[in-house]
């Protein structure tokens, strides 16, 4: 490799690498929780203007992203869950990160804002720099309370799809922003106590890593048991019907019976992290569900 | 640069500007759309 490595041509990245910075599968989800905020919605939108909003959250989306992995290259290098992203793999230039990332950002909040609503285009400019700065650059790093807040950026595409229709902001969209809130601490907490390790060693005050496993395993008792709770909210203030609200009964109680497993265990280090991976394999299923039960209420009644 | 490296180099260069053109012809035909639903609202 010494004869070839030495004058290093810079080879130009190749469009997947961009494509990857923006967190695809992340992206799934904020796609379809966008796109059921905007379905579930009171009133109606356009089809092509309803395509362009969800379009924006996926750009916004994408663009933090990008934002994120410019910040975080050296650390996502040192992980091994994240060691294989494009920047730690040298395949292309940070600062073509960091600008691609700036380009998406802007462009999606001006598209939002003159096709859509100008309200939905502010909060979506909120939530890029809510995640890019407030939680990438300034919070992550120093609060082992990182998890909750990030769960505020998550948060914010069905609160924006709302807006798309309706332009404004009422109790409904914010009790879906404070669903996607409380649900992402155990969401993530559970992964993070199967892939702790790689967080104590770049330095990031993961919970499990500051407050230690109990603690943690605890905590995430506590987001599953609000969760319920939360959940059933927008049923019990009659904004959705019994299609939603049963679904969401099941749905959490399901959530908290794979939670309770894992709050009151003590893993041996050997023993495969079964329960835990089986409550993050299930928190990923239960947005999705959740977030379609919300759907096919709306329309079942209209 | 090598004669590889050169071929490399050209397609991505290719594929780049590919997803670029493809994107921007994308966008066009979306604000044409938008254009239109919004005119008639």
């Amino acid at each position: 490799m010494a004869s070839t490595a030495a004058p290093t041509v810079t080879m130009p990245a190749e469009w997947r690498d961009f494509f990857a910075l923006t967190k695809p599968r992340v992206m799934s989800l904020v796609v379809f929780t966008g796109l059921a905020g905007l379905l579930a919605a009171p009133g109606s939108i356009h089809p092509v203007i309803g395509f362009t909003a969800v379009l924006c959250i996926a750009m916004g989306a994408g663009g933090a992203a990008a934002l994120n992995q410019w910040w975080e290259a050296d650390i996502d290098a040192g992980m091994k869950r994240t060691s294989k992203r494009p920047l730690p793999q040298g395949k292309l230039r940070r600062e073509d990160a960091r600008d691609f990332g700036l380009f998406l950002s802007g462009i999606s909040v001006m598209v939002m804002g003159v096709a859509v609503h100008w309200l939905a285009a502010l909060i979506l400019a909120g939530s890029i720099v809510y995640y890019a700065v407030i939680y990438t650059i300034w919070l992550k790093p120093r609060t082992p309370q990182n998890i909750v807040i990030g769960g505020g950026a998550g948060a914010f595409p069905p609160l924006i799809g709302w807006v798309a229709v309706t332009g404004e902001i009422t109790l409904m969209p914010v009790l879906l922003f404070a669903i996607i809130f409380i649900w992402t601490p155990p969401h993530f907490w559970a992964l993070a106590l199967f892939v702790k390790t790689d967080y104590a060693k770049v330095g990031i005050p993961m919970m499990p890593v500051v407050a230690g496993e109990r603690s943690t395993r605890r905590q995430i008792l506590a987001y599953s048991l609000a969760l319920l709770a939360i959940s059933l909210a927008p049923w019990l203030v009659g904004g959705t019907g019994a299609i939603y609200g049963i679904s969401a009964l099941v749905l959490s109680a399901i959530f908290l019976a794979l939670a309770i497993p894992v709050s009151f265990r003590s893993s041996t280090g050997e023993d495969g992290m079964k329960p835990e991976k089986r409550l993050f394999a299930w928190s990923v299923i239960y947005l999705f569900a959740l977030f379609t039960a919300l759907v096919a209420d709306r329309i079942v009644l209209a | 640069m090598t004669p590889e490296e050169e071929a490399e180099f050209k397609r991505r260069r290719k594929a780049r500007n590919w997803a670029l053109g493809l994107a921007l012809l994308a966008f066009v035909a979306l604000f044409y759309a938008i254009t239109i639903v919004r005119m008639g609202d």
